[in-house]
């Protein structure tokens, strides 16, 4: 059985993309069969960050209308032979897409691959619904502010109330909460939401929390997810959390402020 | 004074905005939660209601029925109801 796993958030500009792209990459560098899916119909964007995009010949809504097969649209990652992306078209309308064909889509899926990663688009419209219904899992990324914080308690609200998990009364879909671009050392100074407030609004578990890094926008730059990127924060943080997504624990890094040494002031390390 | 003024102003300066932020939140969060999981004072009696008119014509036991007003996003809201007739109320 797949983990079918969707990746929202409600506001846009959180981290979706660079998340569903790092977690995607990681689960597959570490053996699993993984597919990413990119939601975003009308404004895909995953293919890019995933480093892709000039490969795109096929995309979901051609499947779902059966002008081709999943075989054909599925792009092969080229650095783990694993993991495969399903792009979102670029200009079909998003109304392409409903409960019975992406449900079926998502089966056929399920017989090949371990993990199911959904890209959410931002919003509550349909096509965030359509990304959500189907969830075994929610990665609820989150930015430590007010507005994010907000439309984060949203669509927890719509997780409980519109999947197939809450329809069917089965065991609720799993939450993770996910916080993106963390500043320690604005937390210290009290000027941004620390993880514990977060934690406490939101009440759900704490997957992980990935620092604001620059190499976040150098990994997008590039195409390649920041997971690659061994030596940043950034990196480092995702792999805890696909570490954890794996089942094991581990201790939650880069919360607290570095301290800089008179030396590394000095010379800028 | 100006020297005291300033560790006077340190010590003051606990009401950060974060902490203001985590408030505010707090507050939205829990009224928006509340509006979501709200049914309206009348839909008790209303239930009531429909089951007393119902019955004038099938039978409806408390099980083979069931209504929800659902909120679609704030501006939709839908009157479900679920009614499940028998065979035997059919034939009859």
């Amino acid at each position: 059985m797949a983990r079918i796993i969707v990746v929202t958030s409600g506001k846009g500009g959180v981290g979706k993309t660079t998340s569903s792209a790092a977690i995607g990459l990681g689960l597959a560098l570490k053996g699993h069969k993984v597919v990413l899916i990119d939601f975003d119909i009308g404004l895909r964007n995953l293919d890019l960050i995933m480093g892709c995009e000039r490969r795109v010949v096929y995309d979901f809504v051609n499947v779902i209308n059966g002008e081709a097969t999943l075989n054909q649209a599925l792009i092969k990652d080229k650095r783990v032979s694993s993991l495969s992306i399903l792009p979102a078209s670029q200009t079909r309308d998003k109304d392409a897409l409903n409960k019975e064909n992406v449900g079926k889509v998502l089966e056929d899926l399920g017989k090949i691959y371990d993990f199911i990663i959904c890209d959410s688009p931002a919003g509550i419209e349909a096509g965030a619904m359509m990304a959500l219904y189907y969830a075994d899992e929610a990665i609820i990324t989150t930015n430590p502010e007010v507005s994010s914080v907000r439309d984060s308690d949203r669509i927890i609200g719509m997780l409980a109330s519109r999947s197939r998990r809450a329809e069917l009364g089965l065991e609720p879909i799993k939450e993770h909460l996910l916080l993106t671009r963390y500043s320690p050392k604005r937390v210290a100074e009290g000027e941004m939401l620390s993880v514990e407030d977060v934690e406490d609004i939101l009440s759900i578990p704490l997957l992980g929390v990935i620092p604001e890094s620059q190499a976040v926008l150098k990994a997008s730059n590039a195409g390649e997810p920041v997971i690659l990127d061994t030596e940043s924060d950034a990196g480092q943080a995702y792999q805890d959390v696909i570490d954890r997504l794996l089942g094991e624990t581990i201790d939650f890094r880069f919360l607290v402020a570095e301290k800089k040494g008179i030396f590394s002031r000095m010379f800028g390390g | 004074m100006a020297l005291l003024d300033y560790f006077l102003r340190k010590k003051e300066k606990q009401v950060t905005t974060a902490s203001r932020a985590k408030e505010r939140l707090q507050i939205i969060v829990a009224h928006e939660r509340n509006s979501r999981n709200k049914q309206p004072d009348y839909l008790p009696q209303l239930t009531e209601d429909i089951l007393v008119v119902l019955r004038k014509y099938i039978q409806v036991s408390d099980e083979s029925f069931s209504i929800k007003l659902d909120n679609k996003d704030g501006d939709l809201n839908v009157l479900e109801l679920n009614i499940e007739l028998h065979d035997e109320q059919s034939n009859s």
